[in-house]
């Protein structure tokens, strides 16, 4: 049978905003199976973004959301978090919100390893805004404010996270849908702050500046260069230029900060009974 | 009878906050405010609230905002460039009607300024500081008592109208130590943000057709909703059309204007007869005080006009007083703002005199009292 998409998306609020051959729309399809398959009620989802193409995906979506300033989804999720402990607080974002302007506050999510889940759509340009370089356009890619070619070295989004202290980290692909399903599925379950790095494709900001004839172009530029982590890692490294990993990349056990609040909290509040 | 206690400001700022309900802070450290933070750090645990210290001022704008859609009563505390890097996120509360207090203890500035010595120099970025047309209340308490009342009312104001409330006293007052008592929990007003009382189907987060402050659903209790600051709708979706964005901006700005009387509080002393009136508020209202008692005493008609609330401006009271006295002279820790006010209100009808000084310490009474003689 097919997938109810209805049951997740508000009524009314379709067509999305997103251009012809943006591969948004399979991503955010693929959120709706995922968050589907952990049978989380809608009630208890908070959907956070920022500024940016991706950072409207929550207005279609039948969630809490809440659409911020440019670069601090995650804080505001901190304090949705923080007050609902209990509750899943997911973060769409883009990779000049996430790393850019919203880069001190990924970091630092990060640190804290709070049970969040930040999807960060990665499409290497600013796209709403018209095509501006981001910290992740390739090298030498044309972006219209370097119309030279880009000579800004890029962000590896998922070493960022592993190394600001996330407990989770993730890539996938809008071309490798089905695999991004579990993928999402997995970032979501996992308690700890978890990083799911999401490719995708602008071709009208990005691509078409730069040797993508069309759309069709970008997705199999993905099915090209992405191999699952483990035959990545098989690779001798001089077989790895221009490929790139992906699936759960790095994990680790380790405490997650709600519950170390909240455990502090009944900590001092016992030892002040006991006082009392 | 309450508690009595010898407080510093910023203490007395923490209390007043946990007596009206604050069960939320997010902060970064800054002087010289930072006492806010500190007692909360203390307190909040134990009462099974919040307490964040964020990476930055602008996270923890950001972090209070969600803390108070999740339905908490929410605090941040900043000073002089951290209030400067609020300003975005204090906008998008004001637009998108999310309750939260913003403590600013004022010191001197611009740009790292005088972090340790008091200002007043921040008052017109408490009206003006963030972008675009929008709704502001600021409260000045001036004595530590007054801190913790009007943070109380702060955070009832801004449960009330749905907006944020600007607390802004200057570096003297928040590290003063003053006697104080705190009431026993319901001798002051505490008032939490009106819900919805329809169903979650029904519910329209930016319907003004029951009035201009819609009923506010905490997310996570059922109501699910979109929350965004691009100008919206009634339900909270992005409109980009007119007329709505117009009476939407206009509903926001009437939620204060309409609203004054509720919102406007002063001290007004021998006003009545003055041929001149000192309009101080924070420590120069204080030294105000002490210069019209002063003048008093040597046979000169002098007044004062103490705002506690300086954002809506008084203007009706302004107005009222400049149409019978001969001067007004303010005094203010800056080169010369809310004096601008004073003049708008006076209108040309009596003469307007400021004092400023930046350099650190406050105006003394003496430097008042000469004035007062000066041109009264």
């Amino acid at each position: 049978m097919a997938f109810n998409y209805d049951q997740y998306i508000r009524g009314g609020k379709l067509p999305h905003i997103w251009c012809p051959g943006c591969t948004y729309g399979i991503v955010f399809k693929s959120l709706l199976r995922a968050v589907d398959t952990l049978k989380i009620p809608k009630n208890d989802i908070a959907m956070v973004s920022g500024i940016g193409c991706a950072s409207r995906l929550p207005g279609y979506v039948d969630f809490n959301t809440l659409h911020t300033t440019h670069g601090r989804a995650l804080p505001f999720a901190t304090g949705l978090k923080m007050a609902n402990p209990d509750k899943h607080v997911l973060v769409v974002s883009g990779d000049g919100d996430a790393t850019a302007i919203g880069g001190n506050h990924f970091i630092h999510a990060c640190r804290r390893n709070i049970d969040i889940t930040v999807m960060v759509f990665n499409n290497f340009i600013y796209g709403m805004t018209g095509g501006q370089y981001s910290p992740t356009t390739p090298s030498g890619h044309i972006a219209t404010t370097m119309p030279y070619g880009n000579i800004d070295p890029s962000f590896n989004i998922p070493e960022l996270a592993k190394g600001a202290g996330a407990s989770w980290v993730g890539r996938g692909t809008a071309y490798h849908a089905a695999a991004l399903d579990k993928l999402i599925a997995g970032a979501i379950e996992h308690k700890g702050l978890s990083v799911l790095e999401i490719i995708n494709a602008c071709p009208t900001t990005h691509g078409r500046r730069n040797k993508f004839r069309s759309p069709t172009d970008m997705l199999l530029w993905m099915k090209d260069s992405a191999l699952p982590v483990t035959a990545f890692e098989k690779l001798p490294p001089e077989k790895t230029a221009g490929k790139f990993p992906t699936g759960v990349l790095f994990k680790k056990e380790a405490s997650e900060y709600c519950d170390t609040y909240y455990g502090m909290v009944d900590r001092i509040r016992k030892a002040s009974e006991g006082r009392a | 009878m309450g508690t009595i206690k010898l407080l510093q400001g910023n203490e007395a700022c923490a209390e007043g906050a946990l007596y009206a309900g604050c069960t939320f802070f997010a902060g970064y450290p800054i002087t010289p405010s930072t006492e806010v933070a500190e007692n909360l750090a203390r307190r909040l645990p134990l009462i099974r609230g919040v307490f964040l210290q964020m990476e930055d001022e602008i996270a923890a704008m950001a972090a209070v905002i969600g803390g108070s859609l999740a339905g908490r009563k929410s605090l941040t505390a900043t000073s002089g460039p951290g209030f400067s890097l609020k300003q975005e996120n204090l906008g998008f509360a004001a637009l998108t009607e999310i309750p939260c207090v913003i403590v600013n203890v004022m010191r001197g500035g611009p740009s790292t300024g005088v972090p340790t010595g008091p200002g007043q120099s921040d008052i017109m970025q408490c009206r003006w500081g963030t972008h675009g047309d929008h709704p502001a209340i600021c409260l000045t308490p001036a004595y530590v008592q007054e801190i913790f009342s009007e943070t109380v009312r702060a955070f009832n104001l801004s449960e009330k109208y749905r907006t944020p409330v600007v607390i802004a006293f200057d570096e003297i007052v928040g590290h003063m130590r003053e006697r104080i008592e705190i009431p026993e929990q319901g001798v002051l007003p505490v008032v939490d943000r009106a819900k919805p009382d329809c169903s979650p189907e029904k519910y329209l987060p930016y319907d003004d057709s029951g009035g201009d402050v819609p009923p506010m659903a905490n997310f996570f209790e059922g109501y699910r909703y979109h929350v965004t600051g691009l100008n919206h709708g009634p339900d909270g979706f992005p409109v980009n059309a007119s007329p709505r964005i117009h009476t939407d901006e206009l509903r926001l700005m009437r939620k204060v204007e309409a609203n004054r009387k509720d919102i406007i509080r002063y001290e007004e002393v021998l006003t009545e007869d003055a041929d001149v009136v000192v309009f101080g508020y924070g420590i120069s209202g204080r030294s105000a005080r002490t210069a019209v008692e002063a003048a008093r005493a040597e046979g000169i008609k002098a007044g004062l006009f103490r705002p506690l609330t300086i954002w809506p401006f008084p203007e009706e009271e302004v107005s009222a007083i400049a149409s019978r006295v001969k001067s007004i002279v303010v005094p203010e820790l800056s080169l010369g703002q809310i004096i601008f006010e004073v003049e708008r209100c006076a209108k040309g009808r009596c003469r307007v005199e400021g004092i400023y000084r930046v350099d650190g310490d406050p105006i003394t009474p003496a430097q008042i009292l000469a004035k007062v003689k000066e041109v009264g």
